[in-house]
């Protein structure tokens, strides 16, 4: 439950939000959407987090760190939260305990989900869920960061330059050749990818991304594994997988959830030599 | 990606063709009506005139509703009650247009307040002495109810079935206040005997003509409008709200917003259908209000095809003619044939006419005799 070589307990609680930033705290005053405040030593606190459904406890106490421009990843076996996590995070579900921190100042458990998509945070879902009647490139123009509103959207054209970017956003994932096609005409792989295209496109600090290689071919993992370390350092990619190979073959720092709490932290050696991780995927060779 | 803006949208193929249609048909029915000698076989009754006023009309409703339902998803089951307040806009300023040509022949209130014994004109009558000012409530009767209707229905989420029933609820709740005599809009006789318009006479022909024509541009203005805005940013969003309301707001937009606009704006159309209505066929009364009107509607657009806007337009004509046919023949089974109608086209046709002659040609052009080739469904490269 620690993170051994960054933080030490000690250190950790004093970097506790509701410590440091007491006169901050949600109810003292309102908060506002508004502009992320990533000077601290983290761009994603999340502490103590606890999201019951019917009394059924999918995250328990659950206490994340994020750094900018990290690449995160989170495994854990089938039911072990991370979805609601990500839930949590993005606005979907409201914990019943915790406090979950964008920046210093963007309180996520009482933003709403577009305050929170618009404050810089965008997410990949687990299920691919492009807008299948339109277009890779019109996918695209819904995902770009700008204004949102029916006016703008009405009567602010398109700028050259909003094209450029489109086009080459699209040619990162390799999405070039098939801008014109409707995204329900794309392959399982190539929905990933436009995906990733278009959470990309909200300019977001924080990058969720939740079971990127489902259905993917060999090649297919690999390019997304790329795809992805080159996105972390201009942004904090948090990445939820279930293989463990993938995730070696990426990761830097290694959360392991299980039962809704983090079982282990570290780097990916460290952790996948840890008596308790070994035990919760019995099985499943972590070694190999 | 087609980026209209309202030039482009002007001078579309689709709205072009629309529009030469629209205009050769009414301007073929004006001059046979006005030109050609009664007793000859060409002549067109005044009778027809308004009957295709009335097709009109509908046809405008229509479209109101497939930009809400096809486009924006959202299934208003009460949208007869925006036609109708709009066509109690314009029923208010023809009776005040009477003046003392009322049973009553009193100068200064309508026949429904001398028989009420009311003394004096009340407020919300007063706008209706000015043409301008009509138009303006028009608009604006409807226009505000949507807003403040779909304010409290969008943001508290309220959507699908429940949606469409409280929208149907909202239209029998107005149906209600109408028939009362006391809400001061003529109760269940509603609004009729209307003398002129603008100092023309409703009886004659030339101002039936005016009126079609009227109608006819109002329905070829919403059209362009109407192409407009869905191919603008503003439509693309505002399907992506119809297919995934979620995921859209997760990319930062507030769905309602979206949909307050486009219900609004709807509204307004609507509103602006049941004005031109009502001159044309004499009279409103509450049962405008009905919800079975409004279940009417939603078949026209379902028959015709949603989301192409022409489908609308189509679906409306067709099963209004229809309509009058049948009731024509045996009016007791209309309601058995309108249900048996969308039934057989939600179950066969759900893309509605427009869909079934777009598949044909789709067929047609993909089987030609001599091209062997032709295994893929679709080739949707086009170099960039
Ligand atoms: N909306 C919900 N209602 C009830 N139970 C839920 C809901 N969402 C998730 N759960 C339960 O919470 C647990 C964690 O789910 P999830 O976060 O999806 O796990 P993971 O993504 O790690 O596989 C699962 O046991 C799941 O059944
Ligand atoms: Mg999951």
């Amino acid at each position: 439950m620690s993170r051994p070589d960054s933080l030490p307990n000690a250190v950790r609680d004093t970097f506790r939000r509701d410590q440091v930033f007491s006169p901050l705290r949600s109810g003292v005053r309102p908060v506002q959407p508004g502009e992320l405040d990533a000077r601290g030593k983290y761009i994603l606190y999340m502490e103590e987090i606890t999201v019951s459904f019917d009394g059924f406890k999918a995250l328990n106490d659950l206490t994340l760190y994020i750094e900018p421009g990290e690449l995160r990843c989170i495994i854990g076996p089938n039911g072990a939260g991370k979805s609601t996590m990500m839930d949590v995070i993005t606005g979907k579900t409201r914990p019943d305990h915790g406090t979950c921190y964008f920046g210093q100042t963007l309180d996520l458990t009482r933003l709403s989900e577009t305050d929170i998509a618009t404050a810089g945070i965008g997410r990949k879902f687990q299920k691919p869920t492009v807008f299948p009647e339109h277009t890779a490139l019109e996918n695209l123009e819904l995902a770009m960061a700008g204004p949102k509103g029916p006016w703008q959207a009405l009567l602010a054209p398109i700028t050259g330059e909003q094209r450029d970017w489109m086009a080459s956003t699209l040619d990162t994932v390799g999405l070039l050749a098939e801008r014109d096609r409707p995204a329900g005409a794309l392959s399982h792989g190539q929905k990933q990818w436009l995906e990733i295209a278009m959470v990309l496109m909200q300019k977001p600090r924080l990058l969720l991304v939740d079971e990127p290689i489902a259905g993917m071919t060999r090649q297919e993992v690999e390019r997304t594994g790329e795809l992805l370390q080159s996105l972390a350092g201009e942004h904090s990619v948090m990445v939820v997988e279930h293989d463990m190979e993938f995730i070696r073959s990426i990761a830097n720092t290694v959360t392991v959830l299980h039962q809704g709490s983090v079982l282990a932290e570290g780097r990916m050696q460290d952790v996948q030599n840890d008596a308790k991780v070994i035990e919760v995927y019995l099985g499943e060779n972590v070694e190999s | 990606m087609r980026h209209s803006d309202l030039k482009t949208a002007l001078t579309d193929r689709a709205a072009k063709v629309f529009i030469g249609v629209l205009f050769s048909a009414v301007i073929l029915v004006a001059l046979l009506n006005l030109l050609v000698p009664v007793d000859s076989a060409l002549h067109v009754s005044s009778y027809t005139v308004t009957l295709l006023g009335k097709y009109l009309c509908y046809a405008l409703l229509a479209l109101a509703l497939d930009l809400v339902w096809g486009f924006g998803g959202i299934l208003s089951l009460g949208h007869g009650a925006f036609f109708a307040l709009g066509g109690y806009a314009m029923g208010m300023y023809l009776m005040r247009q009477i003046g003392d040509r009322g049973v009553y022949g009193n100068p200064n209130l309508p026949d429904f307040m001398v028989f009420l014994n009311w003394k004096e004109l009340p407020w919300y009558w007063q706008a209706s002495d000015h043409f301008g000012l009509t138009l303006l409530l028009v608009g604006l009767a409807p226009g505000l109810l949507a807003f403040v209707f779909g304010w409290l229905a969008f943001r508290s989420r309220v959507t699908g079935v429940y949606l469409s029933i409280i929208t149907q609820a909202l239209t029998y709740a107005l149906m209600l206040a109408f028939f009362r005599n006391e809400f001061g809009f003529g109760g269940n006789n509603g609004l009729t005997d209307f003398k002129d318009i603008l100092g023309f006479s409703l009886q004659a022909d030339s101002t039936r003509v005016a009126l079609l024509i009227a109608t006819a541009l109002a329905l070829a203005g919403a059209f362009v409008l109407c192409r407009w805005i869905t191919g603008s940013r503003l439509g693309r969003v505002t399907l992506a709200v119809r297919d995934g309301e979620s995921r859209a707001r997760f990319l930062g937009y507030r769905t309602e917003h979206y949909k307050l606009w486009i219900f609004t704006l709807s509204a307004v159309l609507a509103g602006i259908a049941g004005a031109l209505y009502v001159p044309q066929v004499g009279i409103i009364n509450p049962g405008e209000f009905s919800p079975l009107n409004s279940i009417e509607l939603v078949v026209w657009v379902a028959v015709g095809g949603r989301a192409t806007l022409y489908g609308a337009v189509i679906g409306a004509i067709l099963v209004n003619y229809g309509k009058t046919v049948f009731t024509g023949v045996m009016p007791e089974a209309w309601l058995f044939a309108l249900g048996g109608l969308f039934v057989a086209v939600t179950v066969f046709l759900p893309q509605g006419l427009v869909g079934l002659a777009s598949d044909l040609l789709k067929r047609k052009r993909r089987t030609p005799p001599t091209a062997p080739q032709t295994t893929n469904k679709e080739s949707p490269h086009e170099p960039a």
